[in-house]
């Protein structure tokens, strides 16, 4: 063991500060053991390129797994859910890996055959975390490559539920997109090229007749794939809403390819014009553009997780006296199991044998944890904290009072569809749509009297030259835009329809625990005299090693202190930690724990030292930082509730950062948040809903849009419309101005688009609409609404978060 | 005048070309993980 001095020197694994000491190896300094091993392992199969391409890219090994803990991966029927392809020698598997961040991550794990010589090949996919290994049946086995992951720091997260299954498909499914938008720019651009000499026909009479034919000739064949293919999911969604009697926006859109594309085809074979084939390949491009603009999203982020995400696949189950492995689905009332330190409760139980010390704050929020005795219900969803327990299950998994939740009906909705019914875009398209076909209408009524031969052309031309694509364009291209730079800011959507439904917001709620505090600080209790410094070093000595929320509060509120030697270091889990330093015998823990005859009620951690009670604190929550600043410039357009699972100790700290008039409601369950967001929707507010927990999960689901707060986006997180990264919490204020902003960009380039269609339809009613006009018309409208949504969204973003950040 | 057949027929096979090429490489999930692929092309094989 080294001295204090050395806690700024790295691990030479992990990049973290051996602040426990130093494990020197091969004179290397290392944080702990586990840290030591996994080097020694790589060193020994010649793996030590791990260290050389990213400083420390190890993954801190502090909390060793229980080696019990894969035995579920030796179930034939858990295997065969994971293996994707399998003959009698070789098998396939994909795991997603969430702690994959840099290159040398990626180099360890394309190596992994020389740590495991039954992998054939390791392959990992850096943007989505995922690793597809290949390996041989007889030399390793799932359950072995789990293991040799999680011990050198990349422990796979496994679930059954094919979440992750249905994403990845997602993902293949884009590809068609691709192919569409790839096939329409080539036919565009030819289209183009080809189409040049009819454009310049008016004034260079040399062109030959059968060059004009050939090259209308072309452009049909060439659209010929534009108009089938790439265009064909206007058609589909086109038609899919007529049958269910109701005019989508891809309707007008369907329409005018459709016209376009007919007439062309007449006009090239009747040959009296060359059609306006570019017009109708480039409306379908810029269109797809959009498209795929809009709906790339974010691959390793999943926004729909449910309570089964969070679950163990398996337990461990007591059956005369042997204990093997069950999934949870098969759990059924009346069996025995073990609860390890760390697990989540995957059924409603009783509890048996031992101490459960219960985490709830899964479920319900609070923070505390609770002690439960024997033969006491323990529900599910609690994180035992301290040993091993014996379980009885009362009720399984899908009658207890967690998943009762999920069975209420704001998780039968599909919120995507519902944001899109009522978003302003196919309202607005609906007076486009009437609008355009009144005049259309008025167009045929005219040329009817002045001269009929002029009624097909100008009608045709009209709805060529106004189709909505504009509309459509400005909409997708801003919301795409608009969401890549949301997520630059830390503020990961699920969709475009979450940006609209963003900005038209009016009620914040808050979620307490992990929302608005994060962790405890210490707050010396006047009763004491202040330490002096001999006894802050042993204090602090003692406190340092231990993993406890608590302990941590403790260490930051001595400050960095000198380490003493320490001996019969020991934690009694949940409630305190006693060693001896400097022949002193130092407790550090609850009042039970001290045994405190004196009684302050606000205290709840105390330290005696030879059985002298020498200091208490009372611990506070932590506040983020910026909250006072962040309500301030927010309640000119939101008001504010807060929920909070906790009880009422925090609510004089809470009334002093909201403003007045705010609602705070404290020892909410799951249902009583939900209940009160739908109490704010009947009074018709729109609720934007801030939380982290499970227990916000219902809340989340019903607001308006619901945003998690996460300290890690890789991490699991509630299904929810949008997940923000913790660290940028104080910029909540920017984010949803540019939300709101994204409307204004697009007003602006919606006015300017019916600007074009103006002139448009004005040349078009008059039937002077030729090839030349619509060919010059239609890409500079369409490049010229792009320019200006990029260009000022890009504005936009800087301009709301410079005054924060300079 | 002729001339202009070929070429115009040539130019269109070779954008064809390029096209099959771009499917091609979509299909070999060449966009898939542009930061992996960039950093497995530095990895040196020992």
């Amino acid at each position: 063991m080294h001295k204090a001095d050395d806690t700024a020197i790295e691990c030479h694994h992990c990049g973290a500060h051996c602040q426990f000491g130093i494990v020197t190896f091969d004179n290397y300094p290392f944080c702990c053991e586990g840290c030591k091993l996994v080097y020694e392992l790589l060193k020994n199969n010649d793996l030590c390129n791990y260290y050389a391409l990213a400083q420390h890219p190890g993954l801190q090994q502090i909390k060793p797994s229980t080696k019990e803990k894969f035995a579920y991966l030796d179930d034939p029927q858990v295997q065969q859910k994971l293996i994707q392809f399998t003959d009698q020698t070789i098998s396939l598997v994909e795991f997603y890996l969430p702690n994959v961040h840099c290159s040398s991550c990626m180099w360890l794990i394309e190596h992994l055959n020389r740590l495991d010589k039954g992998v054939l090949e390791s392959r990992l996919n850096f943007g989505k975390k995922t690793v597809q290994i290949k390996f041989l049946n007889a030399e390793t086995s799932i359950r072995k490559i789990v293991s040799l992951l999680s011990m050198i720091g990349y422990e796979p997260y496994i679930s059954l539920d094919d979440v992750i299954h249905k994403e990845a498909k997602n993902s293949s499914l884009d590809k068609s997109k691709i192919f569409k938008l790839g096939i329409a720019g080539f036919c565009f651009g030819n289209i183009m090229m080809m189409s040049f000499p009819e454009y310049l026909s008016d004034s260079i009479s040399t062109i030959e007749q059968h060059y004009t034919s050939l090259f209308r000739y072309i452009n049909l064949l060439l659209s010929l794939p534009v108009f089938f293919y790439s265009a064909s999911e206007f058609f589909i969604t086109a038609w899919k809403g007529f049958q269910q009697r109701f005019l989508n926006i891809d309707a007008p859109i369907a329409l005018a390819i459709l016209i376009t594309f007919s007439r062309s085809v007449y006009e090239i074979i009747s040959h009296t014009g060359a059609g306006y084939l570019d017009s109708m390949s480039g409306i379908v491009f810029f269109m797809l553009v959009g498209r795929v603009l809009q709906e790339r999203t974010q691959a390793s982020i999943s926004f729909h997780r449910n309570y089964t995400s969070y679950f163990p696949i398996s337990v461990s189950i007591i059956k005369e006296e042997e204990v093997s492995t069950k999934q949870v689905s098969e759990l059924r009332a009346g069996d025995r199991i073990l609860l390890h330190s760390d697990e989540i409760a995957p059924a409603d139980c009783i509890v048996k044998k031992g101490t459960a010390f219960i985490d709830y704050s899964f479920v319900s929020g609070e923070s505390t944890p609770i002690r439960i005795k024997e033969n006491e219900l323990l529900y599910a969803g609690g994180k035992q904290i301290s040993d091993t327990i014996e379980l009885e299950v009362v009720k399984p998994i899908e009658q207890s009072y967690l998943t009762s939740l999920w069975n209420h009906f704001s998780f039968t909705k599909n919120k995507e569809e519902e944001n899109k019914r009522i978003s302003f875009i196919p309202v607005l398209s609906n007076y486009f749509s009437s609008i355009l076909f009144a005049i259309a209408f008025l167009t045929a009524v005219y040329w009817y009297f002045v001269n009929p031969n002029f009624i097909l052309p100008s009608v045709s031309a009209v709805l060529i030259v106004a189709c909505p694509c504009a509309l459509l364009l400005t909409s997708t291209f801003t919301n795409g835009i608009m969401m890549k730079l949301l997520s630059d800011h830390g503020l990961y959507l699920r969709d475009a329809s979450v940006l609209e439904q963003l900005s038209k917001t009016n009620h914040i709620v808050f979620d307490k625990t992990g929302t608005l505090t994060h962790g405890h600080y210490l707050k010396k209790l006047s009763e004491y005299a202040s330490l002096n410094d001999a006894q802050k070093s042993w204090i602090y000595s003692v406190a340092l090693p231990s993993q406890h929320p608590m302990a941590k509060a403790l260490c930051t509120y001595l400050g960095k202190q000198e380490v003493c030697p320490v001996s019969n270091w020991t934690e009694v889990i949940g409630a305190g930690i006693m060693a001896t330093v400097a022949e002193k015998n130092i407790q550090i823990g609850s009042k039970g724990f001290i045994n405190a005859k004196q009684d302050v009620t606000e205290a709840n951690l105390w330290i005696a030292i030879d059985g002298e009670i020498v200091i208490a604190f009372e611990s506070i929550s932590q506040l983020r930082n910026d909250l006072p600043s962040l309500f301030s410039r927010l309640k000119n357009r939101f008001q504010f509730s807060l929920l909070s699972g906790d009880n009422e100790k925090d609510k004089a700290l809470m009334q002093g950062i909201f403003p007045k008039e705010a609602i705070l409601q404290f020892g909410q369950k799951p249902l009583d948040k939900l209940n009160f967001i739908e109490g704010l929707q009947a009074q018709s507010k729109r609720v934007l809903m801030i939380g982290d927990g499970l227990n916000d999960a219902g809340a989340l689901q019903q607001s308006n849009v619901g945003i998690t707060l996460s300290e890690n986006i890789n991490n699991f997180s509630p299904s929810c419309d949008a997940i923000l990264d913790a660290k940028q919490f104080g910029q909540l204020p920017n984010l949803i101005k540019l939300a709101r902003f994204s409307n204004t960009i697009i007003a602006i380039t919606f006015f300017i688009s019916i600007l074009y269609n103006i002139i448009g339809i004005g040349i078009s009613v008059q039937g002077k609409l030729n090839p030349m006009i619509a060919a010059i018309l239609m890409p500079t409208s369409t490049i010229s609404i792009i320019l200006l949504t990029t260009g000022l969204s890009y504005w936009g973003a800087q301009h709301f978060f410079k005054a924060t950040t300079t | 005048m002729s001339a202009l057949f070929i070429l115009v027929i040539a130019s269109l096979l070779v954008a064809t070309g390029f096209l099959v090429a771009f499917i091609w490489s979509i299909k070999n999930n060449q966009y898939e993980d542009f930061k992996g692929s960039s950093w497995r092309a530095l990895f040196e094989e020992k």
